[in-house]
């Protein structure tokens, strides 16, 4: 068996930004995964918020993700046959909220895509798909956003406007942020910075 | 709830985006096929079943050897059906010198209900179709009785005690009869003159007919109320009592429609089963979207299911409504063809055409939606991982199963459905294993071919199963392809050929053995060909194995009539043409295997008689016995003399029998029937033209609706090509894409599809026309009862639409992919 994380203990508090660093391979989507419950760990324990999600079946961890957590993702993973305004609706949807196209347009006004509600996802440049799944992390106000080299697939300067609008959101909110990033610009803005070898942390 | 709305939410959103626009047109294509083949059938079937009717000259028949109550006629007439009465009893009829026996019907207004009378001006004029009768006090007179009598239209024949005149020569009576039943001549006349005959009275044998006809529902009602409370002895007749001729073609024509049904349901499966699976592997991201959104497994696979069920739902309803125009449509254009106007087709079609994508549906997107619900969130994360491979058999052997006795209660022919599925399944299991192997070796043709050839080829290797799956569409949308268009030929015309155009047209019974060489030789003097005597003797079952029949209760209308009359007994050395041993075996010359007996199999099951079982008859006050030797089908469609009981020689011949025999005329040596007439009084002639034609329209009509249906299902078959060719789309644009950027011309990219299509193609019509041919066979042999000659047709045909068609479709659906820009194929595919 191929061990990927080894010995990784390590506390986010509640409102702090924290970045994830390391080679290619050291276990940074890894622990990523493990923290959002999307994984299990062979062993040892998270929580989120106080709810252990190791002793949660999928469905289990699945709720909690829904009332917790949000993702933005290095390829966007917007919906292909979703208008831009759908996709953002679609957290509220699951969540079975009322009120969700008024909730879902004043987030994509926040992102600044008002104008481009009704366009597809192959009608919109990376930077605006971007943002559009940035307003569809916020739009469910979760307590941690979960992001994955979200500017990876963008040139520098759009990866700029993109990150300023993440942390903004992210000061707007409150929420608790956590990136994995190959970006050591992108990771000087957060409050910490977790860097991984070799499945194991070496400084937090 | 919360499922039914986001399904409902998913559906619009994405049919909005065209996501749908494969699956649903693969159902609706589907849906309508199979509607338009099961109204059109529907009423075919009707419209067949009334010409059928016509046999009884009615729908319903009641008949009764004592005056029936009015009872029954007012109900009916209250249901709103057709009524008519008719009395039916022998009697001499006499003119100046001459006399002759004749059964003399009489009949009521309205006379007959179904199926018109065919009438002469004289003797010797051309027949043609009446909807009148006999006014009071006229007589229309069988060609054989004014023969006897001399007589011609205008002559005075006195009946009992009434005189009437001859108005028109009668030819043809729907009721006429195709057994040896009624063998003497008819006179018929009207109702109202039957008294003054004095004929009818106390003590004289007299058949009374009451006749039903109007819509089969309501027959079907009136059949059900009246059954109960018959009194015993009165016989109720519908159809399937009439002519085992030809219900034998009817039965034979409803399996061809039945065929064509069955085909464009199990396409329908196909084609919706790959789009089901495109729409998985399109689902992928989203659904692990979904989960790390926070969807549990349960909501997930409640959204996707209910969405592709009300995806089912529309196509239904789309499809059962365009079936129903096209049927109409088709009814239009084929009313002249079918000489007919068609019943209003039945409900049941648009039931069936709901329930069936939904069932398909279940059947083929159950197991990877399962699938689905098990895609691991973390797929959002690393495309690479994907769920847990299908490992769902029980759940499509259930769906298989629910489908095969849909099948089976829609069709009411289990060997039918049983051999087409079995035949498919078994093709596409070939075709797996071929296509397997095919892939694997693929690999050592690459090195030896130009660039384009190469690229096709390293694809289908590359995408391994996809290509085995394509391999499969293809060779089963071809095979049916074929099947329609040559295998079917051939079954129509196998068909069309065991009736031949020189039928026997006469039936000659009641020949003395002293008259017999005359008689052969009466036609061999006037060009006709020898005559083949068949013996036959008239006798009545006694017991079986030793216990009386006495109290025996037989399970059908046939069998019934067995062990209440005397029935006609032959024997023979060789098996009668046209007859199938189904059990036991014929008897060989000397054998020393004692007194046998070979039973035809319909009466066999209604006596539930098998082989070995002792029959013994009353012939002449002796007992003889035979043991069974043999069961036989009979092709009754065969206009040859057919027996139900066929004797080993060396035990009947002692008994004073008579001999029946069957010749063909041609229109001219009909007159030579007059004088036959004349020469031997004593015979009895049956003319069955009419009955040949009645069987002859029958297959015509049938094979025109045929072709019309399969046009439909042929239609399913192009779809699942197209899907086929669908289902990898997306992946050809991006593959295509990447060609181009990294500096691959279109035309280049273009020839390696070309190439790929077309080495798909050559192999699925290798595949394809050997399923054909060997489900060709078994139809043939097995359901059909007809004889199957392979055709070379059928392999040149398939290698060649194999490469043209799914070349030609292959490129006609992917040409476009070298259209779009690279760029927006490559950001499209992360999506």
């Amino acid at each position: 068996m191929l061990t990927i994380l080894q010995d990784v203990s390590l506390q986010i508090e509640q409102g702090e930004s924290v970045a994830i660093m390391g080679a290619s391979g050291a276990g940074k989507s890894t622990l990523l995964a493990l923290l959002a419950g999307l994984d299990v760990p062979t062993s040892g324990r998270i929580f989120i918020k106080n709810i252990d999600l190791t002793a949660l079946d999928e469905d289990g961890r699945a709720a909690v993700r829904a009332q917790y957590v949000g993702f933005v993702f290095q390829s966007f993973h917007l919906v292909p046959s979703l208008t831009a305004l759908e996709n953002v609706m679609l957290p509220l949807e699951l969540a079975g909220k009322t009120d969700v196209r008024q909730t879902a347009r004043q987030a994509l006004e926040r992102v600044g895509l008002s104008l481009r509600s009704q366009h597809y996802p192959n009608q919109l440049s990376g930077g605006e798909q971007q943002r559009v799944a940035i307003a569809r992390a916020f739009v469910n106000q979760p307590a941690v956003l979960f992001a994955d080299e979200p500017t990876g697939n963008l040139d520098a300067a759009t990866g700029e406007r993109v990150i300023d609008l993440l942390f903004e959101m992210n000061m707007a909110t409150g929420t608790t942020l956590v990136l994995v990033t190959h970006d050591a610009k992108l990771a000087q803005r957060c409050q910490r910075i977790i860097k991984l070898d070799m499945g194991q942390v070496v400084s937090a | 709830m919360k499922a039914l709305r986001l399904a409902w939410l998913k559906l619009i959103r994405e049919w909005r985006a065209g996501e749908h626009s494969v699956l649903l047109l693969a159902l609706v294509v589907a849906v309508t096929s199979l509607t338009t083949v099961g109204f059109f059938t529907s009423r075919i079937d009707r419209g067949m079943a009334q010409r059928a009717n016509e046999l009884l000259a009615a729908d319903l028949r009641l008949q009764f050897t004592r005056p029936l109550s009015v009872r029954y006629l007012q109900e009916g007439q209250g249901l709103g059906l057709k009524t008519a009465e008719t009395q039916s009893f022998n009697s001499v009829i006499v003119s100046d010198t001459l006399s002759s026996i004749s059964t003399v019907r009489a009949v009521s207004e309205g006379y007959p209900l179904r199926g018109k009378l065919k009438i002469n001006d004289a003797l010797n004029g051309v027949a043609y179709e009446t909807t009148s009768l006999p006014k009071l006090g006229e007589i229309w007179v069988d060609p054989r009785v004014l023969s006897r009598l001399n007589g011609q239209v205008g002559t005075v024949l006195q009946v009992g005690k009434r005189q009437l005149v001859v108005s028109k020569v009668l030819t043809y009576r729907p009721d006429q009869g195709t057994q040896f039943v009624e063998l003497a001549p008819t006179v018929l006349m009207r109702l109202e003159d039957v008294n003054s005959t004095g004929l009818v009275g106390i003590g004289s044998r007299v058949q009374y007919r009451q006749l039903f006809a109007g819509e089969r529902n309501t027959v079907d009602y009136f059949q059900a109320s009246i059954k109960g409370r018959l009194p015993p002895g009165i016989r109720m007749e519908q159809l399937g009592d009439a002519s085992p001729q030809l219900n034998s073609s009817i039965e034979r024509a409803g399996r061809f429609l039945n065929l064509s049904a069955l085909t464009s349901i199990l396409l329908a499966s196909v084609a919706v089963a790959m789009a089901a699976r495109r729409y998985v592997a399109r689902h992928l991201n989203t659904v692990a979207l979904l989960k790390s959104m926070g969807a549990s497994q349960r909501l997930v696979l409640a959204i996707c299911g209910l969405e592709l069920l009300m995806l089912g739902l529309l196509a239904g309803i789309i499809g059962t409504t365009v079936g129903y125009v096209t049927q109409g449509g088709i009814a239009i254009v084929a009313r002249d063809l079918l000489k007919e106007a068609l019943p209003t087709p039945g409900g049941y079609p648009v039931l069936l055409g709901i329930a069936m994508p939904l069932i398909i549906l279940i059947g083929a997107s159950l197991p990877p939606l399962l699938q689905l619900k098990q895609t691991p969130p973390g797929r959002v994360l690393r495309q690479n991982i994907a769920p847990p491979p299908l490992r769902y058999l029980s759940v499509y052997l259930l769906a298989l199963l629910a489908m095969l006795m849909l099948l089976v209660l829609t069709l009411k022919d289990v060997r039918l459905v049983l051999y087409v599925s079995l035949g498919v399944a078994s093709t596409a299991a070939i075709l797996c294993g071929v296509g397997w192997l095919l892939v694997r070796s693929l690999g050592a043709f690459r090195n030896v071919v130009g660039i384009s050839w190469r690229f096709g080829i390293a694809n289908i290797a590359r995408r391994g199963s996809e290509s085995i799956i394509q391999l499969v569409a293809f060779g089963i949308g071809l095979m049916i392809l074929l099947m329609l268009s040559v295998v079917r030929n051939d079954l129509l015309n196998d068909w069309r050929m065991s009736l031949p155009e020189k039928a026997p047209n006469q039936f000659l019974v009641n020949i003395s053995p002293e008259q017999a060489p005359t008689v052969q030789q009466f036609f061999v003097d006037r060009g006709v060909e020898k005559p083949n005597l068949v013996p036959m003797l008239r006798a009545r079952i006694a017991s079986v194995n030793g216990k009386s029949i006495q109290g025996r209760v037989a399970k059908g209308d046939r069998g019934r009539g067995f062990l209440e009359r005397e029935t006609n007994l032959t024997w023979a050395q060789q098996i009668p043409e046209g007859n199938k041993i189904i059990a036991g075996q014929w008897w060989q010359l000397g054998d020393g295997g004692g007194a046998r007996v070979s039973v035809e199999s319909s009466i066999a099951e209604d006596l539930e008689l098998k082989v070995g079982d002792v029959i013994s008859y009353e012939v002449a006050g002796t007992q003889v016995d035979a043991t069974i030797a043999s069961i036989r089908e009979v092709r009754w469609d065969s206009f040859r003399p057919n027996f139900f009981m066929v004797f080993s020689p060396g035990i009947l011949e002692s008994f004073l029998g008579t001999y029946i025999t069957s010749v063909y005329l041609n229109p001219k040596q009909r007159e030579v029937m007059g004088e036959f007439y004349r020469q031997f009084p004593e015979v009895s002639a049956i003319d069955i033209d009419s009955v040949l034609a009645q069987v002859r329209s029958v297959m015509d009509n049938a094979t025109q609706a045929i072709e019309y249906v399969f046009i439909f299902t042929l239609l399913a078959g192009i779809t699942v090509l197209l899907a086929a060719i669908q289902a990898t789309r997306e992946q050809r644009r991006y593959e295509s894409a990447m060609l181009r950027t990294l500096g691959a011309s279109r035309r280049k990219v273009l020839q390696g599809i070309a190439a790929e299509f077309m080495v798909l193609g050559l192999l699925a019509g290798v595949l394809g026309a050997g399923g054909a041919s060997l489900i060709g066979y078994y139809l043939a042999t097995e359901i059909f009862n007809l004889k199957y000659a392979f055709n070379v047709d059928v392999w040149w045909m398939g290698l060649l639409s194999g490469v043209v068609l799914v070349g030609v479709a292959g490129m006609a659906v992917t040409r476009k992919v070298v259209n779009v820009p690279p760029m927006t194929s490559l950001r499209e595919s992360r999506l």
